[in-house]
This record gives C-alpha cells, sequence and structure tokens, in this order.
C-alpha cells in the first residue's frame, strides 16, 4: 500500500512575500521530499525592463521586492556603473552603505517577527516589528518614504543626508541597538526556543557548498562568504566590521547570525555617519552618456548576493537586464534540509532561509492512498505551534 | 440606515496579493503590529475569505493568479466588499504592461474603494478602511 501523502504549500501567499509553491511528500510525520515551484508572482520585470531609460530602471528594479527594497537598485546601479566605467563620489558611497545597512536591519528584525509566528510566539512577532518601527522612521526622515526609498541613481545617490539628520540616525541607532540586544538576549536564553529550533533542519557545509547557498543561510553553515567583503563597493571597504559565522548550520544558528549581523550594521551606520560629517561634496557623478557593453553588479542583499546584468547597445535604454535573487539560490536547499524532518517543523525550516514564503495559507494535501487528506496552512501553523506548546509543558512553562 | 450597519462594529479583513512587490503586504501586516494596532478597532485579519468581510487586495493581478483571484472573490459571503490597496492595485502602477499582466483588479471583480500610494502608509490604509466603515 501506498502511505505517501503530497502536502503541496502554496501557491501564493496571502501573509508576505512573493508566492512560491512547496510540495511535501510525506510519510505519518515525517517528510521524505520536497519539490519547489517558482514563478507565481512573474511580473515580468527584465522585459519592463527594457521598456524603461537607465534612470527608470532603478525604480523599476526597486519593485522586484518590496524587503530589500535597496538591494535591487544598488546592484542595479553597480551593473550600470561597470558598465560606463565610472567611479561614485565619497559621499555617495557613505550614504549607499548607510541606506542598506538601515535595510538590513529592518529586514532581519521583519524575518525575526515571522519566524516568531510560525512556531507560534506571537509575543516574539509584535515585539520584534514594534522595535522595526523606529527604523523605518529613520527612513523616511532621511529619504523621505518608509519603504521604496528610491535613494540610488546611476552615478550616486539621489538624496544627500543632510547634517541635522545625522543626529537623528545616531540616536536611532543606540535606541535600536539596545532593543535588538534585548530580543537577541531573550532568544538566546529562551529554552523553549533552543530546543525547538536547536538541531533542526541541519544544513551542513558541503551541502551548502553544493547547492552554492549565498547570505546568512551559508553563513550560518560556516561558510565565510559576503560580497560586501569579498568584492567591496560602496563604502564596505572603508570602515571596519565583521563577517558572522556559525557552524552549526541549524535554524537556531540562521536566527543568532541575523541578530548577530544586525549590531554590525549598526557599526557601519555609526562610522560611515562620522564620515558623512568631514566627507563633503558631491553626492551624485554625471553619467553623460552610456556606451554599448554589458556590466554587472553586485550587492550583498539581507538574503543573500543579489546579481544584475546590465546590456546596453549605446542607447537609452538597455537591451537586457537579468537579476538573480539570492532566495533562488538558497531555496534549492531545502531539498538537504527538509527531508527526514517532521511536517510540523517543515515550515520553520523553509522560513528558515527568509525565502519569500508564508504562503503556508493555502495548503492542501493529498493522500495519495484516499485521493483526499486535507490539511491546509492554517494547520501546518497549528502543528508548529502545537508542537512549541507540547515542548513548553514538558519543561513546565507556560506557553506566551 | 442600510442593511450594511452589521458590518459597522467590527469588520474582518482578508488578505490577497498576486503580483505585487509585497511592500503593501508589509504594510497591511504592519497595521496589525503594536505601532498601529488595527485590533482595537475590532478590524481583524482572518485566515480564510469564508469568514472575511472585507477583501484587501493588492498587486497587478497575474496571468497565473487570475483563477485563484476569481475563486476568492466567489467565495466571499455576501456583501462583498474589495479595497485596492497601494498603486498596483488600482491601475497597474509601474507593472500595468508587462506580458504576465492582467490586472488591474477593478478589471476583474468590482472595487469598493481605491487607496493609492507605493506603498500606501499604514495610516493611509487605515483611513481608507474607516471610510469605507463610514460610508456604510
Ligand atoms: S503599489 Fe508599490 S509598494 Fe505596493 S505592491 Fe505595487 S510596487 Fe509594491
Amino acid at each position: 500500500m501506498n502511505r505517501k501523502t503530497i502536502i503541496p504549500i502554496g501557491p501564493y501567499h496571502p501573509l508576505l512575500e512573493e508566492p512560491e509553491f512547496f510540495e511535501l511528500e510525506v510519510e505519518g510525520e515525517k517528510v521524505i521530499d520536497i519539490d519547489v515551484h517558482i514563478g507565481y508572482n512573474h511580473r515580468s520585470i527584465e522585459k519592463i525592463a527594457e521598456s524603461k531609460t537607465f534612470d527608470q530602471m532603478v525604480f523599476l528594479v526597486e519593485r522586484i521586492c518590496g524587503i530589500c527594497s535597496t538591494s535591487h537598485p544598488i546592484a542595479n546601479c553597480n551593473a550600470v556603473e561597470d558598465l560606463v566605467g565610472i567611479e561614485i563620489p565619497e559621499r555617495a558611497r557613505y550614504i549607499r552603505s548607510i541606506v542598506g545597512e538601515l535595510e538590513r536591519i529592518h529586514s532581519h528584525l521583519l524575518w525575526a517577527g515571522l519566524a516568531g509566528h510560525f512556531i507560534g510566539y506571537n509575543t516574539l512577532w509584535m515585539w520584534v516589528w514594534k522595535y522595526r518601527e523606529p527604523i523605518l522612521e529613520i527612513f523616511e526622515a532621511v529619504t523621505g518614504n518608509r519603504n521604496h526609498y528610491a535613494m540610488m541613481i546611476p552615478g550616486g545617490v539621489r538624496r544627500d543626508i543632510k547634517e541635522e539628520d545625522i543626529p537623528v540616525v545616531l540616536k536611532g541607532m543606540d535606541e535600536a541597538e539596545r532593543k535588538i540586544e534585548m530580543v537577541t538576549k531573550a532568544v538566546l536564553d529562551d529554552p523553549v526556543l533552543a530546543a525547538r529550533l536547536k538541531g533542526v533542519g541541519v544544513l551542513s557545509r558541503e551541502d551548502a557548498i553544493n547547492y552554492c547557498a549565498v547570505g546568512p543561510t551559508a553563513r550560518a553553515s560556516g561558510i565565510p562568504i559576503d560580497v560586501r567583503r569579498d568584492e567591496p563597493y560602496a563604502a564596505y571597504g572603508l570602515v571596519n566590521w565583521e563577517i558572522i559565522i556559525r557552524e552549526e548550520g541549524d535554524v537556531f544558528a540562521k536566527v543568532v547570525v541575523r541578530l548577530l549581523e544586525c549590531f554590525e550594521s549598526i557599526k557601519i551606520i555609526r562610522q560611515c555617519l562620522k564620515r558623512l560629517r568631514t566627507v563633503k561634496g558631491e553626492i551624485a557623478a554625471k553619467v553623460k552618456e552610456i556606451p554599448p557593453g554589458e556590466g554587472i553588479g553586485r550587492h550583498e542583499a539581507p538574503r543573500g548576493e543579489v546579481f544584475h546584468y546590465v546590456k546596453s547597445d549605446g542607447s537609452n535604454r538597455p537591451v537586457r537586464l537579468k537579476v538573480r535573487a539570492p532566495t533562488y539560490v538558497n531555496l534549492p536547499t531545502c531539498k538537504a534540509t527538509v527531508p527526514g524532518e517532521s511536517i510540523a517543523d517543515a515550515a520553520i525550516i523553509l522560513a528558515a532561509i527568509d525565502p519569500c514564503y508564508c504562503c503556508t495559507e493555502r495548503i492542501v494535501t493529498i493522500n495519495k492512498r484516499t485521493g483526499k487528506r486535507e490539511l491546509n496552512g492554517q494547520d501546518l501553523l497549528r502543528l508548529s505551534r502545537k508542537k512549541t506548546e507540547k515542548i513548553c509543558k514538558n519543561m513546565g512553562k507556560r506557553n506566551v | 440606515m442600510n442593511k450594511l450597519w452589521a458590518l459597522k462594529k467590527s469588520i474582518w479583513v482578508y488578505h490577497v496579493c498576486s503580483g505585487s512587490c509585497n511592500n503593501c503586504d508589509i504594510e497591511i501586516l504592519d497595521c496589525l503590529t503594536p505601532k498601529f494596532d488595527l485590533e482595537r478597532f475590532g478590524i481583524l485579519l482572518v485566515g480564510s475569505v469564508r469568514h472575511a468581510d472585507v477583501i484587501l487586495a493588492t498587486g497587478s493581478i497575474t496571468r497565473k493568479a487570475l483563477p485563484r483571484i476569481k475563486r476568492v472573490y466567489e467565495q466571499m459571503p455576501k456583501p462583498k466588499l474589495v479595497i485596492a490597496v497601494g498603486g498596483c492595485a488600482c491601475s497597474g502602477g509601474i507593472f500595468k504592461n508587462g506580458y504576465n499582466i492582467v490586472g488591474p483588479y477593478d478589471k476583474i471583480i468590482p472595487v469598493t474603494a481605491y487607496i493609492p500610494g507605493c506603498p500606501p502608509k499604514p495610516e493611509a490604509i487605515i483611513d481608507g478602511v474607516v471610510k469605507v466603515i463610514n460610508s456604510l
């Protein structure tokens, strides 16, 4: 008798991020295989880009993702600058790094909250998102918008960070540091979280290399890769900071890497702001003409390396734009991490690579044996929460 | 006074997204978190459209999503209120001319209200929902 069950997760998500579609093959409680389908949120951006000018293209790629909404513009500008062969002014370098790092903080916090939500720790969700709000306020003060900052332009940045804004950002950073420290301590000390996340969904170093994982997913498996250090752009070569690495490769390690990275980001922002006080001058170099040719640009987005390729024929519009987002390479690692784990853990393991996940609401289970068996996203979340509750009970702790 | 008055006290919203950049979606979630805290007005985000009074729709509909959007709308109990959140949902936004885009929403399903912005601020979203409630 065939006792296998297929659980499709997806395709599109009601909660957050891009739609994706997972198919879990389960036997009893255990996941034995997983398959990923993508393309549900295909908006034909690369094609639309061909109808935009180089300046307009930046705003278009900004709208690829609402969470890394400055990563794509930075990578895109890097690509165009590579094509033209210009250097951006020093002041613009610092501003780029500041915006990029602020975004990393808000993105990591957003993820930590959602991870909490997935395992039934809604307190963590609300808590962390509350601390994320001040970061968005800084964004609003500095760039004029909470998301989609529209700061980048080929050759530099569009808006200067004014002298009077610097103390505002600095104060915000002090506050954020205190709060993130509190959250980090709470997360690290929590026995339930440790029981729930440690040793779950381990991605070994070899697998991470074989699947070409990038960003925090790779760094939590002990691979020190980071575009900011490997190929410095913007101001990353001019300031001191460290790469956070963990060896364990489990979900807990990914949480730790992300939370600790926030502190490095704060460090970078502080140094950049200090330099902004002394480094004066232009914020954008004039890009007069875009010659025919090709250019590539990379940026370390919160989720990993973003890669942009731009081809020009000498007109004011690109002939081709190619984008490779980090989730695209991180997603297949679930083939190595999910099989062998229980269904209740699948949600958090998939969420751990910080993909465009959250599609759990539309899960339907089909039992191959009976032909039908419904288990939807709510059920998966429920299973996940139940497990946390059970652990809490065993420890004699009340769940939050 | 019409029969929609029952909705005025506590409306439940369901969130549909298709072909958005998910920033609008995050702002909708943001409305629920402590700073804005929609729940104090009795507005609750629910997991199934069968429980919902209002659909908050984001994104410019993609070809693959089209049948799903139609189905979601059919499953919704009457009266069916739809609020388009964000430039994409109102007009197709920056993705309007894409080959995979069939939206915006009002081409597919009746839309009650539009909240423009890219993304609209949480205040704007709350304001939009409140205006819809008041107009009932
Ligand atoms: S309106 Fe703007 S923020 Fe909202 S989904 Fe569309 S592109 Fe994203």
